[in-house]
């Protein structure tokens, strides 16, 4: 707690006011979210304080219904469908813009990084009505289509850093050395944007798999976890056992970020060096 | 004919936008010799040299290499390798992967491989390096890696791109003697861009002086600092003081001019000239010489405005009266007197040999 007062002193605030400021920021970010984890373990089934004794029995409840273990299932098949085709897509889409002059070129960037921007909402009516003028039956199909379309932005965003940091010269060495443009990708550019897909993928893993909206307007039959867990709430006496299932997808989406964080920076500190 | 690897013919490239990086080029490299292509950043060097590489494709105009027409080959086709300004070494391989990476499809026994690599490696005495990876090597053993994992393709032509250009001055001056040297033992034909003269001078067999995307002059170090054929060419190779003079007249080889600050002087002529031209006159500091009592031979007066003194040499700059700039004149410091006795202020005679003058038509 004094560390980052002591810092903010350094930084020439005496009153140490930054450092109240940033603590008071963090706690009103995180405290929400602590709730989730803490009233997991709370021994009953309302959720309020005071808490009434530690119980992992909440747990046991939510992996052991069938219906949310298929809901898990499906939101897993979704998110790596999702991840990996957005990744492809985002890596091409990335490969244009850096490495090519074309006309138009912003507003193909600007098109593709529209999703980001658009109200979820809107764009889950508008897939609604396209999907069905095409007669596609809804689906996980479906929901995925939607999905791929939310989460290029981000393998997009992520890759075309990637491919901007790196020496251009690295690819023209290469097919200087005697390797067409095809080999030049598998021997050069891609080990050095590996580091960039995986992180590309991790993160639009997240996406698809925090993704509501566009996942209930979509679905078919089966519905993903999130939309599971909204038609869980009608039902009183499920919510702690929701709460539960939230925590665990809490913390294993803070790992993935985390990950992802940390392979992306390896990747860099990598790339830096090795151009300079 | 002379041998020549490569013919540059009508070569122009246009960017869009308009710019032309290079317009209308036109010469010869001769298979064997070291090449430089030398200009200020933004001359047209460097696009010129990636045309010859295969990275860009010229606008218009042919080039051959090897009798080949090549302008739209691409670069993985072209018996040509390069050095790249930033060496371009590999991150994610080692030093010797990096050498054996063009290697790969000449489908090489992995005995000859290792036997072949180790052999760069020797050439570019970084034996025992192979395992190294890119970032643990200095600038000055990247630069050989570049080099090794180039001339390990057997080129037809070597061509680099201000290899020297990230190295410290140490450094920098004995990689020219080394690339020179190597350039003799291996015998291949080097292009070299640079925009550093003194670099270019010493090593080049010849050089071609690039301004605003067109070659200026083609010719030998010598050549190019003794007879450059323009102003551009002769103030960008060295120091050069610049006269505006009249032609008076002509007498055989001799011509009578006049400028400001000088009167009336005699300078070889050159062909073409006619009396009441327009031209101007160009002396090298270091061929004017500077006395404190009037000289014998042609000479100007002139009073010292600043001097700096360098060690073996010392340069003055010397205001003659009528004359907006002053001259510049460079002094061996042959005895220890001559770092003496020229302070600020003080009146002194300017002198020259007349066979020293060039004249140039702007």
């Amino acid at each position: 707690m004094t560390k980052p007062i002591r810092a903010a002193k350094r930084m020439g605030d005496p009153g140490g006011l930054l450092g109240l400021f940033a603590i008071a920021y963090l706690l009103f970010l995180y405290i929400p979210v602590l709730f989730l984890p803490v009233f997991s373990f709370n021994d009953s089934i309302f959720v309020a304080f005071p808490l009434k004794g530690f119980t992992t029995k909440w747990y046991e409840q939510a992996f052991a219904d069938d219906d949310m273990l298929r809901a898990l299932t499906a939101s897993l098949q979704v998110g790596a469908v999702a991840s990996i085709v957005a990744t492809i897509l985002g890596l091409l889409g990335a490969k244009a813009v850096t490495r090519y002059q074309m006309p138009g070129q912003s507003l193909v960037t600007g098109t593709i990084m529209l999703p980001l921007f658009i109200p979820e909402i809107i764009l889950g009516i508008a897939l609604l009505i396209l999907i069905n003028a095409l007669s596609i039956p809804l689906s996980l199909f479906s929901i995925a289509i939607g999905h791929i379309m939310l989460c290029t932005p981000f393998a997009m965003a992520v890759l075309t850093s990637r491919l901007d940091g790196f020496d251009k010269s690295l690819e023209e060495a290469s097919m200087d050395l005697g390797e067409t443009p095809w080999m030049t990708f598998w021997r050069v550019t891609f080990p050095l944007v590996l580091p960039g897909i995986v992180s590309s993928m991790l993160l639009s893993f997240i996406v698809s798999f925090d993704e509501f909206l566009l996942s209930f307007f979509l679905q078919g039959q089966q519905p993903t976890l999130p939309v599971f867990i909204w038609s869980q709430l009608r039902f009183p006496n499920k919510l702690p056992s929701v709460l539960a299932l939230g925590a665990v997808i809490l913390i294993v989406s803070c790992l993935l970020v985390v990950l992802a964080e940390w392979v992306r920076q390896l990747g860099t500190d990598e790339r830096k060096v090795g151009v300079a | 004919m002379a041998d020549n690897i490569i013919r540059i013919e009508n070569v122009t490239k246009q960017f869009a936008g308009g710019v032309k990086a290079v317009d209308n080029a036109n010469f010869n490299i001769e298979r064997g010799e070291f090449f430089s292509l030398l200009g200020p950043s933004g001359c047209g060097k460097t696009t010129l040299l990636r045309m010859i590489a295969g990275f860009e494709f010229p606008t218009n105009g042919e080039i051959y290499i090897d009798g080949q027409p090549s302008a739209l080959i691409p670069s993985y086709k072209r018996p040509t390798n390069m050095v790249f300004q930033s060496y371009a070494i590999f991150p994610h391989l080692n030093v010797f992967d990096n050498i054996a990476y063009g290697l790969r499809k000449d489908r090489l026994s992995n005995r000859e491989l290792t036997r072949r690599v180790n052999e760069a490696l020797e050439m570019i005495k970084l034996t025992g390096f192979g395992s190294r990876r890119g970032d643990q090597l200095s600038g000055g053993q990247r630069q050989r890696v570049a080099l090794a994992r180039a001339l390990i393709k057997r080129p037809k032509v070597l061509l680099l791109d201000e290899p020297l250009g990230a190295l410290d001055k140490k450094l920098r001056e004995e990689m020219q003697i080394e690339l020179r040297q190597l350039q003799r033992e291996v015998g291949i034909t080097f292009v070299f861009v640079t925009h550093d003269q003194e670099e270019a001078l010493s090593m080049s067999d010849r050089i071609a002086v690039m301004g605003k995307g067109v070659v200026l002059q083609i010719a030998g170090p010598k050549d190019l600092y003794e007879a450059p054929n323009s102003v551009e060419v002769a103030s960008f190779i060295g120091n050069i003081n610049l006269i505006d003079a009249t032609v008076r007249a002509i007498n055989g080889g001799e011509a009578t001019l006049e400028g400001p600050g000088f009167g009336q002087f005699k300078a070889p002529a050159i062909d073409g000239l006619k009396a009441g031209q327009k031209i101007t006159a160009a002396i090298r500091p270091e061929k004017l010489s500077l006395t404190a009592s009037r000289p014998s031979g042609t000479h100007v007066e002139g009073t010292i405005k600043a001097s700096a003194y360098l060690g073996d040499r010392s340069h003055f700059h010397v205001h003659i009266k009528g004359r907006e700039t002053p001259l510049s004149v460079a002094a061996q410091n042959v005895d220890r007197a001559m770092t003496t006795g020229f302070d600020p202020a003080r009146a002194v005679y300017v002198s020259w040999d007349p066979r020293s003058l060039i004249l140039l038509k702007s």
